[in-house]
Parts: structure tokens; C-alpha cells; sequence
């Protein structure tokens, strides 16, 4: 019998690539512009999937706290709009300062006039952040469900912090990014969103050969070794902390460049990125679409994303019921996630049960036959 | 202390104290370089503890630790494995989701560090290094299966040779033989032998023939301390070790 393979094969990935290439080379033309939009922001949400499954799928650190890079990201972006779109408001400085009385900017403002600093703070500041929460939480060797009990319990302080903050980032309301300008064009805009959704389309491929780069290899199969068996790999030589520490920081990172993309398609960033339910959300798109297979969470995002909006749209609040439905149908019959089933003994199973293939020889039965041939030769 | 130079490892008064209970008590072991040495004893006379303390994962209460004259008190696990001490586990403890081949890369690769890993392949001397070892355990032809899939005895085996792939001075095998067949222990036996005289190998074993066919020294360890050590003979003959391990033959 052949273990359980998590990694696809090349014919799967590359079938499953040419399907979704098309698809997205298509989209413009045969969706409609709301469609649209919402397909890229969905393609954004696979980026912060993968990292989910970078950290969870491959190394077992079940994190529910993403939302906070996420939301980083995001307000990066946003910070970056906000300010450079600002020359018509009182003291050149964002619109909202003035609801409160601000009239100077608050001092961490500033760097984001620089295009290039905000391009790199989108991930660098997730990554950072992550790199230090992970490195704290790893060192202490923190793991398991307390790990994902902790990274909660910071999403909570990240949320409450930048609910309160009405005098540095508008609080509550968060930061509106859809009237904003960028190259001289409303963000908001038709042509806009139709060029954030190619560059979505671009990112979320690059992420991908990305992801693929760093699990492929020996990287990924000590992240591997420590998903399964932690220990041994420290008595192997290696330092755990460390390798667990950068993948959390490049989940952190791709994190944040999906915020930043889920931030101008949607028009604003708010501490509702940073709600609990979100985060678990985002674990559930990578357990339905395949845990440990990097397509897996691509898909995951996009079509649990893409279902819940036509569901909602048809039948208003039972979304819930099938999410939830959704998450323990694959709990208990597909622990692999759809992607994994497939790529397993899944589809054949189905087809036995069916009586339209063959039952494959199992082991025992596979030894008696030998046994028999043995005896024969004698 | 008679802090002997050319001992490779010696433990001096190692007193290891869970909540009262001495798991070690006042412990005093020496081993000469590329000595093979047995460990045996009763269930909870401290063996895996003894292993424990060495390789970092049990901090004693007291007593020093020293390997090739450093104290390894204090140091995290990966830094006394990188140090040259390697341990196979009591179960076979291989990683299940990867290939032989793959197990063995992580063993053989140097240095430990992420980046070396992430952006380097892996030196064509460390391939033929594994090469090699998949000879020494007979699982050339089983290089691309998963390790889950290999029988126990052959876990066993691809754990010892993960353990060679480390290059350790010092080796410290645990029950390498539980649920292995009298032929498969017969050649691990061999295997240790051989393995010694280059190598400095501990073994922890229950199976006493195993044990005199390593014709190796003998410590016997009970209730935390060293109770006897000595040839085999020497230790089946001792009073004190018939009463507390061995059993007096019926008469």
C-alpha cells in the first residue's frame, strides 16, 4: 500500500493550472464588472491561504490569528493612498484627521508618502511583525492549541488596539481607499480594479512558484519533520525555532500582500479584518481545498469565497449553516481536504463502492498469492 | 573527580529529581572512546533518563555531564547533536511522510542551518553518503517509498542508519531490537559491533542474548544508579544483579 501522498503530482497541478490560466485570462471578458471584482478579491484572500497552509498544512502550526498581517497589509496600502491623495484637505493631510481635531500628522504616517517604502512595508512590516510574535511564541516552545489559543488572543489585542485609534487610523471606521487616486486615477474606478485584478492574478502565481520554491527540497521537508515529529528533528541537529520562525514570518509576509490586494478591490481597510471568524475562515478555505497541497488553498479560498457570496445572495443568512456544514463534512470524510481526496485513493474508492472498478489487491491478499506461487516453485 | 582525558563521555554524581522521585541517583558513568558499551536494567532504573540527560532533554538536579571535555549542561538539544551525539529512539521514530531518501537527506545534510537548506542542493559527497548507507541497511531499492510504508524492523533500520548519516562520535541506541525478528537482531548485533571502534556506542537493551552477542562491557543501572558493570560474565555472575535483575535460575 502506498502512503498517504500529500504532494500532486505534476499532471494534476499542471491540468489544475491550465484550467484556472484560462479561466482568469477569461474572466474580464465573460464576467461582469461586479463579478469581477469580486473574483479578484477572492484571488487576493488565495494568497493569505497559502501562507496559512505554508504554516499549517506543511509545518502544524494551526495559527488564528493571520488576520492581523492581513490587516497590516492592508492599512499599508491604505496609508499609502490616503496620504497621497490628501492635497485638497485641510493642513494636506487625510480627510478623517479632521473629524477629530488632528491637524498634524501622527509621526508613523510619514514614510508612507514614499511609494517604494509603502511597497515594501505591504509585506515587510506583516513579516516583521510575525517573525517577532513567531520567534517569542517558538523559543518558549509554545505549541499545539495553546500556539493557536495565543495567536487568538493577539488577534483580539491587534483588534481592539486599531478599533480605538480613532486619532491615528480613523478607528472603527477604518480607511477608505476607493476615492483615493493612484497614477492619477480614482482607485475605485472601472479601469482601476480591472488593473488590480490582473496583478492580483499575477501575484497569486507568483505565490504559488513561491510557496512551491521554499516546500520543495530539504526547507521543506524539515518543515515536514517538524509537522510530524518535532523532537526528532532537534535531535537531528537542527533548530526548530528557526525554521519555524521563517515560515511563520513568510506567511506574516504573504499575508500582508493579500491584505494590500483584498484592501484596494474592496475600497477600504478596517479592524473587521481583524475579527476571529475571519481568521478561522481563512484555516477552513485551506481544509476544505486540501491541506499540505498548495493548489489546495488556492482553490479553497476562492470557490468557499465565491459560493459564500452567491449563497448569500440567494438565500441570506443560511451561509453560515453551510459553512459550518462544509468544515465538518471535511473533518470527518475528507481529512485530506477535496484536493488531497482526489489526488488519494478517494476517487477510486467512490468508483469500488459503485461497482465500476476493480477492488485493488490489498496487502495481505497480495502475500497469500506469493505464498501460493512460492509453493509452486517447490 | 578522576576526570580520565581520554574518556569521551563521563557523567559524575547525576542526580535527576522529578517532583521528588529520583528517576537518577548520584549516577557516575565513564566511556573510553570507541568503547561499545550495554546498559541494562530493570523497567524504571533510568535508562532513557540517563539517555535524556545526555542529549539536553532533561536538565539534571545535579552532577556534571562531560563529552569530549565540554559540559553539555545547559545546552539545547540541537547544539549537543550538532556537537556529535546521536540518539535512536526506543520506537522507531522515522519521519513517515517522507521517503527513505528524503529521511536520510536530513540526516546527512551539513550545516543545520534554514538558509544553507532553502537555496543550496544538496553536495554530490553527501549523496553518495546515502548511497552508501541505504547499502548498509538493504533499502537501495525502497529509496522513493515513504517511510510509513517500510515494515518495523526495516524503521529500525533506516533510524540507525539516519543515526550513522549524523556522523556522531557518540551514538546511543535505544532498544534498537524490540520487534525484531531473531534473524534481523542477529544483524544488528553485528551491525554495532562493527560500528564500534570508530564509533563510541551506547546501547540500552532489554534482550539479554542480544546483549552477549554485542560481547561488549555491561552497566548495569537500578533504581538511578550504576549497580555493577563488567563483562557479561562478570555482571551474570554478580550477586547484587542476580537479586534485583536476572533472577536466580530455578532449580
Amino acid at each position: 500500500m502506498e502512503f498517504k501522498n500529500l504532494k500532486l503530482s505534476k499532471k494534476t497541478t499542471l491540468i489544475i493550472w491550465v484550467i484556472i490560466i484560462s479561466f482568469i485570462i477569461a474572466a474580464p471578458s465573460i464576467l461582469p464588472v461586479f463579478r469581477l471584482n469580486l473574483l479578484g478579491r477572492y484571488l487576493s484572500l488565495a494568497i493569505v491561504a497559502l501562507g496559512v497552509d505554508l504554516i499549517w498544512g506543511f509545518t502544524g502550526l494551526l495559527s488564528l490569528g493571520q488576520g492581523i498581517f492581513f490587516a497590516l497589509g492592508g492599512y499599508c496600502a491604505a496609508m499609502y493612498l490616503q496620504i497621497t491623495s490628501s492635497s485638497e484637505f485641510p493642513n494636506n493631510i487625510p480627510e478623517f484627521f479632521g473629524l477629530y481635531g488632528v491637524d498634524n500628522l501622527p509621526f508613523f504616517w510619514e514614510p508612507f508618502r514614499s511609494p517604494i517604502f509603502s511597497l515594501l512595508a505591504i509585506w515587510v512590516i506583516p513579516a516583521l511583525v510575525a517573525g517577532m510574535l513567531g520567534f517569542l511564541v517558538f523559543r518558549n516552545r509554545i505549541k499545539g492549541v495553546y500556539f493557536s489559543i495565543l495567536t487568538q488572543a493577539a488577534l483580539l489585542v491587534f483588534f481592539n488596539f486599531f478599533n480605538g485609534q480613532q486619532k491615528l487610523i480613523n478607528g472603527t471606521n477604518g480607511l477608505k481607499t476607493d476615492v483615493t487616486q493612484l497614477f492619477g486615477q480614482m482607485v475605485g474606478s472601472e479601469s482601476m480594479q480591472r488593473m488590480f485584478f490582473w496583478l492580483t492574478a499575477l501575484i497569486v502565481v507568483a505565490a504559488w512558484f513561491f510557496s512551491k520554491w521554499v516546500v520543495k527540497g530539504r526547507f521543506g521537508n524539515i518543515l515536514i519533520g517538524i509537522r510530524d515529529d518535532e523532537p526528532r528533528v532537534r535531535f537531528t541537529g537542527y533548530n526548530p525555532v528557526l525554521f519555524k520562525t521563517i515560515i511563520f514570518s513568510i506567511a506574516g509576509g504573504l499575508a500582508g500582500i493579500s491584505g494590500a490586494l483584498y484592501t484596494v478591490q474592496s475600497g477600504i481597510v478596517s479592524p473587521q479584518f481583524m475579527t476571529v471568524p475571519f481568521s478561522i475562515e481563512m484555516v477552513i478555505w485551506v481544509a476544505v481545498g486540501g491541506r499540505g497541497t498548495l493548489l489546495g488553498a488556492i482553490l479553497g479560498a476562492v470557490f468557499i469565497n465565491y459560493a459564500k457570496s452567491l449563497v448569500s445572495e440567494a438565500l441570506p443568512a443560511s451561509w453560515m449553516f453551510i459553512q459550518g456544514g462544509l468544515f465538518i463534512l471535511v473533518v470527518t470524510a475528507l481529512p485530506e481536504g477535496v484536493l488531497g481526496w482526489v489526488q488519494g485513493e478517494g476517487p477510486r474508492n467512490l468508483l469500488q463502492r459503485f461497482g465500476l472498478k476493480r477492488k485493488i489487491e490489498t496487502y495481505p491478499s497480495l502475500e497469500i498469492k506469493n505464498k501460493t506461487e512460492g509453493l509452486k516453485n517447490e | 573527580m578522576n576526570k580520565n582525558n581520554n574518556s569521551l563521555l563521563s557523567l559524575e554524581n547525576i542526580t535527576v529529581s522529578f517532583e521528588g522521585f529520583l528517576a537518577l541517583n548520584d549516577l557516575n558513568l565513564s566511556l573510553k572512546k570507541g568503547e561499545l558499551r550495554a546498559v541494562i536494567g530493570p523497567n524504571g532504573a533510568g535508562k532513557t533518563t540517563f539517555l535524556d540527560v545526555i542529549t539536553g532533554k532533561v536538565k539534571p538536579t545535579r552532577g556534571e555531564v562531560f563529552f569530549k571535555g565540554k559540559s553539555l549542561i545547559g545546552r539545547k538539544e540541537h547544539k549537543i547533536a550538532r556537537l556529535g551525539v546521536g540518539r535512536k529512539f526506543q520506537s522507531p521514530r522515522v519521519f513517515e511522510n517522507l521517503t527513505v531518501k528524503e529521511n536520510l537527506e536530513i540526516s546527512v545534510s551539513t550545516p543545520k542551518s534554514p538558509l544553507n537548506l532553502i537555496n543550496k542542493k544538496i553536495k554530490n559527497g553527501q549523496l553518495d553518503e546515502i548511497e552508501h548507507l541505504m547499502q548498509v541497511i538493504n533499502l537501495s531499492k525502497k529509496i522513493n517509498t515513504k517511510a510509513g510504508a517500510l515494515s518495523h524492523g526495516q524503521k529500525q533500520w533506516l533510524e540507525i542508519a539516519m543515526l550513522l548519516g549524523q556522523k556522531p562520535d557518540l551514538m546511543l541506541v535505544d532498544e534498537p531490537v524490540a520487534g525484531l525478528t531473531d534473524e534481523e537482531t542477529d544483524l544488528t548485533a553485528d551491525l554495532l559491533k562493527s560500528l564500534s571502534g570508530e564509533n563510541t556506542v551506547v546501547v540500552i537493551d532489554h534482550d539479554m542474548e542480544f546483549i552477549r552477542r554485542l560481547d561488549s562491557n555491561v552497566s548495569v543501572l537500578n533504581q538511578g544508579t550504576v549497580l555493577c558493570e563488567g563483562t557479561m560474565d562478570t555482571i551474570q555472575n554478580d550477586k547484587k544483579v542476580i537479586d534485583v535483575y536476572l533472577g536466580r535460575p530455578e532449580e
